[in-house]
């Protein structure tokens, strides 16, 4: 991802929890949601929708469903409503979520 | 028999404080929350960072106080607990970790808070632009500062944000504010009433002068604002002032126009709902006591009608007074006499509202945006497309969701309600009062593998 | 000068009503639709957006041929549609199931389908499948799934926009829709003729009217002289979030909409005129889902509803000519969007009376005569 965090992060102390952003290792402190997770390491999109524009977390409070994100299998997972945990597996979505067993297309 | 005597939904000021007073006088509580910790949006994380962050300020660090009342042997918290029905009885049907149960109690307080209002322009869908409330959440419990942000709506909401962000040492670029010299001018009416909330007042005028001392940018009047990627990802910012074009660039834009109660809930459970013209929301219609038509329903706090942090605890206690008397635990003499404080702190907290709902009311801009602009974010359809329903006939909530999916995505029209009811009510022919949409279950999404699961012996309750 | 008034004015702005009108205009009629409140039982809004034919009329010969030639009338419909609204309804007529747990129930359902498919002779087609032939069609279909029956006959549309569809065909006509138009009372004139009173004040006169407004047509009709008491059924509905993947199969009671969502629907309970969803009838709905394709069970609900049905006495359509007063008529159905394609087009010229008049003598209320007066 080639956009910058739009955050900076306070030098506060604490330890930190690793987890996979697309296959790539990625570090956040520990305590914080994986939206907040996700803000922090890029300012790049996180979803993009089925007409293919793109979203990131955006109410911080669960209401508005932007932050859905792939975590450890499970689709349309709420990021913001999501702890982060140490190994979670993050994968961004593109386009809706396809279901098993169903049929491509 | 219920299963406890009180279920409050929302651990904000409104549910803490309620839930204070309900256990030392004698009923068992369970509050049921959303969050991970309880404090709601204004107190989000407040114990966590006892004696850190400081720079979030001393009203927030005081909300830490409702938190640690809630250590109560009568108290039974659940965070992360995600209501998704209501039934008579009443039933609460909730969802945590994956596992939904309904348990049933002789009263329920509503206290489910606000949202922000949706501040629908051009290119408020981007990665970079975000509600100012949302950074500030990040603020809160991730100690995540903007970087190199523009402020852009109006509200004193904006002003706490921006003078958090200068004390933390990340100042924002600009504030950019709708207001106009003509809606302070009316406000000033108000004035008077709002004295009686002197230190709210004056708590403002602390902000921005921190602001203007920082040296940030203020531009006011400002509208047509329009956002748009630049090819680093930043966010290029165009809007008006006095006639005149202008441009910021940013990292991101922080976008705030107040906040609106959170309806679903109370709408789903059936409770009647009135226009608050002057707040520019639907709320649910509830007596002095939160108490609503509907038997053992009492509503409380911000989700009842906009009233800010201190109004909600103040609420909270009467409400849960008045659940006190309904259980027996009070003589009415009792309850109104426990009552003084919180209803004098109720008034104070209140005289503030008309001043403040006329100095930075939302802008026509974003109540009916322009045809360009994308209004539900979850199915993607335009201010335009709506126009063009509603010229073809279509009368009302429903009729407009059932025919452009507006609405209908995940988020159940919570980024798009508000500006429907805008588009609607600038474009009708007739003056026909328009009818909250309404709310159907599950109120959050829910796995069909959960509901599944769900035990006939528990809908036998309903 | 005065306007002339509109010819034939339908009251009611459903999928029946809107299918009524645009198969007047194509033959040639000048139609106005009233419609009512947005706050109206609507079930047109509430469907499950079906062209079925399975078990239709098992046991009323008319109704069974009428559905079949919905059926084949379908296609060419839907394209007119396209035509004249530029949408897409997004039919798919590639076959239906209909799942069973317990054998019992399928026996009893087959023994339906036979008798359906004596009166429909050579049209009739269908199979039944037991567990282990459905699971090599469709291997992820839940194992205490027993069986399930199937027509290659069975479909269905978006029936959101199949509904916009219809109103913008109406009006890409010329027909005029009035929206939030309740008609509160109509009078019939005595040079022939109707006044209609509208909720709103205003007075209408027209030459002709149709009532098809469903559960709203109630009072109406009784004061036209018409006989049939339709009633309101509950049914209740989930529908999820999108899925980028389609759903294998389609069946009378799990469908995947063409936007992606996966709706679930099927049940049926005497509410009165109590739409709400109950926990007991959506958790029901949840089991059956997972029941019959398990891998559901991680998709997100977005809404559960429910929805009023109408129904006759006996279930069936009614289309009735009013004999106390010549140019009012009656029509009512469920399954409204499978036989949108004969109100669009056989049924005008019933109500026109013109060649080819069809004989619809089945589906009078005279049926209901009997009933009535006891």
């Amino acid at each position: 991802m080639s956009v910058d965090s739009r955050f900076l992060m306070l030098p506060e102390t604490g330890n930190r929890m690793r987890f996979t952003l697309d296959d790539k290792p990625v570090t956040a402190p520990v305590g914080v949601t994986l939206a907040a997770a996700l803000l922090a390491h890029s300012g790049d999109w996180t979803r993009q929708t089925a007409q293919g524009t793109s979203r990131t977390a955006f109410c911080m409070m669960g209401v508005c469903f932007d932050c859905l994100v792939e975590v450890d299998g499970t689709p349309n997972t709420q990021a913001c409503m999501t702890p982060l945990r140490e190994g979670m597996i993050v994968r961004r979505q593109v386009g809706l979520p396809a279901l098993k067993g169903g049929q491509n297309g | 028999m219920a299963d406890v005597d009180l279920i409050i939904i929302g651990a904000g000021p409104a549910g803490m404080s309620a839930a204070a007073v309900a256990a030392r006088d004698g009923i068992r509580v369970l509050i049921l929350d959303e969050q991970p910790q309880p404090g709601g949006q204004i107190y989000r994380n407040v114990a966590q960072n006892r004696g850190n962050r400081s720079w979030l300020g001393q009203s927030y660090a005081a909300g830490a106080c409702l938190v640690d009342a809630l250590k109560h042997p009568g108290i039974t918290i659940q965070s992360g607990a995600t209501v998704w029905r209501l039934d008579k009885g009443p039933f609460v049907t909730w969802s945590r970790g994956g596992i939904s149960q309904t348990t049933s109690a002789a009263h329920v307080l509503l206290a489910t808070g606000a949202q922000e209002r949706p501040v629908p322009f051009p290119g408020w869908t981007l990665p970079g632009v975000m509600p100012a409330g949302a950074a500030q959440i990040l603020m809160k419990t991730a100690g995540l500062l903007p970087k190199n942000a523009v402020l852009a709506g109006s509200g004193p909401l904006l002003y706490l944000i921006a003078a958090q962000m200068i004390d933390a040492g990340s100042a924002p670029q600009a504030l950019v504010e709708t207001q106009t010299p003509r809606q302070m001018l009316r406000a000033l009416s108000h004035l008077p009433r709002a004295m009686f909330g002197a230190p709210t007042l004056l708590k403002g005028l602390t902000l921005i002068a921190k602001i203007r001392a920082a040296g940030v940018p203020r531009y006011t009047a400002a509208s047509d604002f329009r956002a748009s990627a630049e090819a680093n990802g930043d966010i290029g910012f165009r809007f008006r002032v006095k006639g005149r074009d202008r441009s910021l660039t940013c990292g991101l834009l922080l976008t705030h126009q107040g906040v609106i109660p959170g309806t679903h809930i109370t709408r789903a459970a059936g409770i009647p709902h009135q226009w608050n013209a002057a707040q520019g929301a639907f709320q649910p219609e509830h007596d002095l006591w939160g108490a609503t038509d509907q038997p053992s329903l009492h509503v409380a706090g911000d989700s009842s009608g906009i009233g800010g942090a201190d109004a909600a605890a103040a609420a909270g206690e009467l409400a849960a007074l008045n659940i006190l008397c309904q259980t027996g635990h009070h003589s009415t003499e009792t309850r109104d006499q426990r009552a003084a404080r919180a209803r004098a702190a109720l008034f104070r907290a209140r005289a503030i509202r008309p001043f403040l709902d006329t100095a930075y009311p939302p802008p026509a801009e974003i109540l009916t945006p322009s045809d360009d602009t994308i209004v539900c974010r979850c199915e993607e359809v335009s201010a335009g497309a709506i126009r063009h329903a509603i010229r073809e006939g279509a009368q009302g909530h429903r009729q407009i969701k059932t025919s452009l999916r507006c609405g209908m995505g995940p988020c159940q029209g919570r980024m798009c309600d508000a500006t429907l009811r805008g588009l609607l009510s600038a474009e009708a022919t007739t003056n026909r009062a328009i009818s909250p949409p309404r709310a159907r279950t599950p109120i959050k999404p829910i796995a069909l593998g959960e509901l599944a699961a769900l035990s006939p012996l528990q809908e036998e309750t309903t | 000068m005065q306007q002339r008034t509109p010819e034939i004015t339908i009251v009611g702005g459903g999928i029946v009503g809107l299918s009524v009108a645009l198969g007047l205009l194509l033959a040639g009629s000048r139609v106005r639709v009233l419609d009512g409140a947005d706050s109206d039982a609507r079930a047109s809004q509430g469907n499950f957006g079906l062209v079925w034919g399975q078990g239709k009329g098992w046991n009323f010969a008319p109704y069974a041929n009428w559905t079949m030639d919905a059926l084949d009338a379908w296609p060419s419909f839907a394209q007119k549609l396209q035509e004249l609204s530029g949408i897409n309804v997004a039919l798919v007529q590639s076959g239906g199931y209909e799942f069973f747990t317990d054998p019992t129930e399928m026996e009893c359902f087959k023994a339906e389908l036979d008798q359906q498919a004596g009166y429909l002779g050579r049209r009739a087609s269908y199979e039944m499948l037991n567990g282990d032939d459905l699971r090599s069609q469709l291997p992820d279909v839940g194992a205490k799934v027993v069986g399930a029956s199937f027509s290659p006959r069975d479909g269905h549309v978006n029936p959101l926009r199949f509904l916009r569809a219809l109103r913008c065909a109406v009006q890409a006509m010329g027909g005029r829709v009035t929206m939030g138009a309740t008609v509160a009372a109509i009078t019939p004139q005595p040079g022939g003729g109707f006044a209609l009173a509208r909720a709103d004040g205003e007075v209408t006169h027209t030459e002709q009217v149709v009532l098809c407004a469903g559960l709203g047509a109630t009072t109406l009709a009784r004061n036209l002289g018409f006989i049939t008491q339709v009633k309101p059924q509950l049914g209740e509905l989930l529908i999820t979030e999108k899925l980028g993947s389609r759903l294998p199969f389609l069946s009378s009671t799990i469908r995947q909409v063409d936007e992606g969502g996966v709706q679930i629907g099927g049940t049926k309970a005497d509410a009165g005129f109590d739409d709400h969803e109950s926990l007991a009838a959506i958790a029901g709905l949840a089991r059956h889902a997972v029941t019959v394709f398990p891998a559901l069970a991680d998709v997100r609900v977005i809404r559960a509803w429910g929805a009023l049905r109408v129904m006759s006495p006996d279930g069936y359509p009614v289309y009735a000519k009013s004999a106390a007063h010549p140019g009012a008529f009656l029509v009512t159905c469920h399954s409204g969007v499978t036989l949108a394609p004969l109100h669009a087009s056989v049924l005008a010229h019933w109500i026109l009376n013109t060649s080819p008049t069809p004989d619809l003598e089945a589906f009078d209320e005279c049926r209901f005569a009997l009933s009535h007066a006891a």
